[in-house]
């Protein structure tokens, strides 16, 4: 089961290709004084950053999400093998 | 039904008249408040502009809180809870009359209240009364539907005064928001009755939804 | 726009399933209360804390995508406000559910029928006031290779929530054997 979640999360890749363009050359170097708004739109906010922050963001939660389920069913798994044995050593 | 409802308040009003132990709280904790924003926000002496509307409803919200938790403390004190549910009553009637006893306690916080931010805050909020009235009437019995049947199912939960916020406070943000909005409107020096108007419609809709749901549920969530 | 448009693919199939969780959350907590079946319970419980997730989701990559499309991270419009105020029911929920005590299990089922109440609200918000944020008639009008990225993502998306309730209610149906184990103990 969790497999299959696990493959479900890298199927995502397929979707970012799917939208992904090819990244902007990067710009000459200023030496003079340019107003933001003569820039490149690119150089007045860098978006990367933001789109790389928030795709990790997501994945980030999704995997810790994940992980606090399993540790969470893990332990209860245990203590249910626990109680069982105990239940049959008694009868 | 209504019999039950009347009967259920009449308790209320009675028991409350005897020792006006949470109305006085209550107005006192709520005059607290204004001043408290007051004293934070005034800056040289002058108030914010557009503040008095939003002190008066987080006066009325917090001082609403408190007035809540009180009332049910003292139900689970005596355990007439148990008792008043176990009578022969309809249980959606306990509920109309339980509420209101609370929304009778916050209108009269508020007819001191209101006058008292008007005067801090020189804001001309009796300017318009009939609409003010409709706005706060409308604001208040949202706000208290919602707190009404929450504290009656906090009862008998742990934790029950710091859970009271935690559940009360999301799904009423939409009364509060509507009531500062329309307060705000009121207050302008030419005032759009149109937009008050809207306002009072939405709070009026957000009343139907929330006492719709209030009665609905109230049976189920106050059986073990 | 440009490249931070790309958020848009992760942005809103969360918050389909953001409300879709906050509804399946509502509807079993009807049930619960209604009907008595602690599955529908298990459900709810499951459902509330997709709902946290999913909303943590959408309000991150949200302002992340404002910050360069309005140029401000955060605005105190109708859709963003609702939104924020569902994900804190949810939350509530959860909050209630692990510190109420007894009977935290129906408090927290009527407080999720109330949570329930504001998933349409929040949805048809951005159609009927003015706000930033865009309106629900910009998906239908998408262009073809922006909309077939959108339904893929949507698609993951709904997978994705499916299998994680299933996950998260086999958690919920472990803990409550466990629960039968004890009593049966001290039978």
């Amino acid at each position: 089961m969790r497999a299959l979640v696990v493959i479900l999360l890298l199927s995502f890749s397929p979707s970012v290709t799917f939208a992904q363009q090819p990244e902007p050359q990067q710009p000459k170097q200023t030496d003079e004084f340019v107003p933001i708004s003569q820039l490149p739109a690119q150089d007045q906010l860098p978006a990367a950053p933001l789109l790389v922050t928030a795709y990790a963001f997501v994945w980030v939660v999704l995997f810790a999400y994940m992980v606090s389920v399993g540790r969470r069913l893990t332990k209860v798994q245990h203590e249910v093998e626990r109680l069982e044995s105990d239940i049959a050593k008694r009868a | 039904m209504i019999r039950t409802a009347w009967l259920v308040l009449k308790k209320d009003l009675t028991v409350e008249v005897r020792s006006l132990e949470i109305a006085y709280t209550t107005l006192f904790f709520a005059v607290s408040c204004v001043l408290f924003f007051a004293f934070a926000l005034v800056k040289e002496g002058k108030a914010p502009e557009d503040g008095a509307a939003g002190i008066l409803w987080i006066a009325i919200a917090f001082g609403g809180t408190l007035a809540l938790g009180r009332t049910f403390e003292r139900e689970r004190q005596s355990e007439t809870l148990r008792a008043l549910l176990m009578a022969p009553a309809a249980r959606p009637a306990i509920y109309v009359g339980k509420l209101l006893g609370i929304v009778a306690l916050l209108v009269a916080a508020e007819i001191v209240l209101v006058p008292l931010v008007a005067f801090l805050f020189q804001a001309p909020l009796l300017s318009h009364p009939f609409w003010l009235g409709a706005v706060l009437l409308s604001g208040t019995i949202g706000f208290a539907t919602v707190g009404t049947l929450f504290s009656a199912m906090l009862v008998r939960a742990r934790s029950r005064d710091v859970l009271l916020p935690v559940l009360l406070y999301p799904i009423t943000v939409p009364v509060i928001i509507a009531g500062v909005r329309a307060t705000a409107a009121l207050l302008q020096p030419d005032v759009e009755l149109a937009l008050v108007r809207f306002w009072v419609a939405l709070l009026i809709a957000l009343d139907v939804v929330f006492v719709t749901l209030a009665l609905w549920t109230f049976e189920p969530l106050m059986t073990d | 726009m440009g490249l931070v448009q790309k958020i848009f693919y992760y942005h809103l199939p969360s918050a389909w399933v953001f409300l879709l969780s906050a509804i399946v959350c509502g509807i079993a907590s009807a049930r619960f209360l209604f009907g008595g079946s602690p599955r529908q319970d298990r459900l709810a419980h499951a459902a509330a804390e997709l709902t946290v997730l999913f909303g943590a989701i959408v309000l991150v990559t949200g302002p992340l995508w404002a910050r360069k499309a309005w140029g401000v991270w955060w605005q105190w419009d109708v859709r963003l406000t609702s939104s924020l105020m569902g994900w804190m029911v949810a939350w509530a929920y959860l909050l209630v559910r692990k510190y109420g005590g007894p009977g935290s299990d129906k408090l927290a089922a009527g407080l999720a029928l109330f949570g329930m109440a504001n998933v349409p609200f929040v949805y048809i918000s951005v159609n009927y006031w003015r706000t930033i944020h865009p309106a629900t008639s910009v998906v239908p009008t998408l262009p073809v290779d922006m909309g077939l990225a959108l339904w893929f993502a949507v698609a993951c998306f709904l997978l994705l929530f499916v299998l994680l309730l299933r996950l998260r209610v086999y958690l919920e149906e472990q803990r409550a054997r466990l629960d039968a184990l004890y009593l049966s103990l001290d039978e």
